[in-house]
């Protein structure tokens, strides 16, 4: 079983990083490029809205932390001369903070109490964007510069994203590597006693506390966890577009967040890849439908929540376990 | 022997209703103690007093000497007194198994990011808790149905579940919340020997409880409350001669109209 998976891992890995780009070149379509590693950020983002569904709670403000990561490490980076390198870690953390404040009172709220204040969190990120000095208003951070070389001791260990000849082909490999990253650690994560702790989060939180959990600390620290994927999603998308405006991330992509997860199946780990992945190109092929588009999406969508509740994932594997 | 738990004064105001009104009584340890009164009389809101879910409006509670209402819910538990709930609230879709291992949490050292990393303490705390869990389940009878996801099991193993969880955190003072609603006569009697057998290993128990027979044959002391006010406590058999208790049941007679 062990065995499966991590066969199941190496050929996942393998494909992403290895399999794909071959192909990508052989059929010349590096264009491709930029948009799988768009889906690989947006999963990143949304196996964060993911993990807060772990733990009970609807989150509709993902789109909040992605774009104060892209704020913090944009102004780092062209206000502050920072590397992307550092920036990005800092982003990751600097939204985790922000949500512990934010989490603190809000995560008392349930079901969709909570989700209305979340959803709530994406436009004031927004207005605060528009508002202050630092994040340049409405005319955004633009030029923002690639991501420099990695140098230790003098010596070059990843060079400066613009001496690459594909610089598509880099940034592929910086997003989907770090999607790979991200989905290991949230593995982990839920299959740790830290996830057994979460569930139990979910399943009652009462229960839990009358154990001795401590339940308001537990509750911040995923979703601590959740916006630190979503800041470092943002920090990486606003590095490839090398510019940042207020609406880089609207309520729309809070909304998207958490289709990708409801769609991949929030009883699977790997569930927002799947999902992002499908949302985000079903989407492009409907375009041909052209005023329709919306109409079929919306369709398509509802059929498959009623007809698979839970979700593409649970195509693949029926059941985990007969119940009898 | 000092007494481990004493409710003082309890008093709970909700706006103008008052739920628990000047309650006063002692737990001694290792007894069965037994909370009851008609319904609505403020029995489950002194349990949640008690368990620090709700502050007092007046009065405290101790613990060993200890003031513990005011506490957060997970500090009451880690002190020792531990509460369950009703057969409905116990971790759904965890299977029966890992919900009493979740239970043990009480007792880790291990850090969070030792379950995370997997530390050899963690590990090793992983594997004892693992046993642990199988000795309660087998301890209550839920030793074959341990791998169930918990809402597939029936009325009987979930009210065991719940005692299970309560036992896994390792308590001194266990406070059941109802369980023995919904039993029939044979399902009732096993409950009361697990009770008992919960009692034997050293535990403190806590009953808020409708089943008058089951309440009569399990308890060693009653409190008994009416619209928030304790009217009586005593042993069963002098509850069961109590005039007030008798009145507060069945009513005086000349209020029971049409009976």
């Amino acid at each position: 079983m062990t065995i499966a998976r991590v066969a199941a891992a190496a050929a996942f890995v393998l494909l992403v990083l290895v399999a794909i780009p071959l192909a990508i070149a052989a059929a010349h379509r590096t264009d491709l490029y930029y948009t799988l590693s768009s889906v690989a950020l947006l999963s990143i983002a949304s196996g964060g809205v993911w993990l807060t569904f772990y733990i009970g709670r609807i989150n509709i403000g993902q789109g909040a932390y992605a774009l104060i990561g892209g704020y913090v490490s944009a102004v780092l980076v062209t206000t502050y001369g920072w590397s992307f390198w550092l920036s990005l870690p800092i982003a990751g953390l600097f939204c985790a903070l922000a949500s512990v404040v934010v989490g603190l009172p809000i995560l008392r709220l349930r079901g969709v109490y909570f989700a209305m204040v979340t959803l709530v969190l994406t436009e004031v990120a927004r207005l605060m964007a528009l508002a202050l000095a630092v994040t340049k208003g409405a005319k955004g951070i633009t030029s923002i510069p690639a991501p420099g070389a990695i140098s230790l001791f003098g010596l070059t260990l990843l060079p400066a994203f613009d001496t690459f000849a594909e610089r598509n082909l880099a940034f592929y490999m910086l997003s989907t590597v770090m999607m790979i990253l991200c989905f290991a650690a949230l593995y982990r994560l839920v299959n740790s006693r830290l996830g057994q702790l979460f569930a139990a989060l979910r399943q009652n939180e009462e229960l839990a506390s009358s154990m001795g959990l401590n339940v308001p600390a537990l509750r911040v620290l995923a979703y601590a966890i959740s916006s630190f994927f979503g800041g470092i999603g943002g920090a990486i998308f606003v590095a490839i577009a090398q510019s940042i405006y207020p609406s880089s991330f609207t309520v729309n992509d809070s909304v998207n967040f958490m289709l990708n997860c409801f769609l991949g199946g929030l009883g699977y780990v790997f569930g927002p890849m799947l999902g992002t992945l499908v949302l985000y190109f079903g989407w492009d092929l409907l375009f041909q439908t052209g005023e329709y588009q919306l109409l079929i999406y919306s369709g398509v969508l509802i059929l498959l929540i009623l007809m698979l509740p839970n979700g593409l994932f649970s195509l693949r594997l029926p059941s985990r376990r007969g119940s009898q | 022997m000092a007494p481990i738990v004493r409710v003082k004064e309890l008093t709970k105001r909700y706006g103008g209703l008052v739920a628990v009104n000047d309650v006063s009584f002692d737990v001694e340890p290792n007894e069965i103690l037994s909370v009851i009164g008609p319904n609505g009389a403020g029995k489950s809101t002194i349990f949640k007093l008690i368990s620090s879910f709700v502050k007092p409006t007046h009065g405290e509670v101790t613990f060993k000497g200890e003031v513990i209402s005011g506490l957060a819910p997970h500090t009451v538990a880690r002190k020792g007194v531990v509460r369950t709930f009703q057969e409905t609230t116990i971790f759904k879709g965890l299977t029966a198994r890992d919900s009493v291992i979740v239970a043990h949490h009480l007792r880790s050292r291990a850090s969070l990011i030792g379950f995370y990393l997997g530390t050899a303490l963690a590990r090793r705390e992983e594997a004892e808790f693992g046993r642990s869990s199988d000795a309660i389940l087998e301890f209550l009878g839920l030793g074959e149905v341990k791998n169930e996801i918990a809402s597939n099991l029936p009325q009987g193993h979930l009210r065991a579940l719940g005692i299970a969880i309560g036992l896994a955190a390792n308590p001194q003072v266990l406070l059941l919340d109802e369980p023995f609603a919904g039993m029939n006569h044979d399902e009732t009697n096993r409950a009361v020997e697990m009770v008992r057998a919960v009692r034997d290993r050293g535990v403190t128990l806590m009953l808020v409880e409708h089943d008058m027979a089951a309440v009569m044959k399990i308890s060693d002391r009653i409190v008994v409350i009416n619209f928030g006010v304790k009217i009586a406590e005593g042993t069963p058999a002098e509850i069961q001669r109590n005039d007030k208790v008798i009145e507060a049941y069945l009513g005086v007679e000349d209020e029971t109209i049409g009976l």
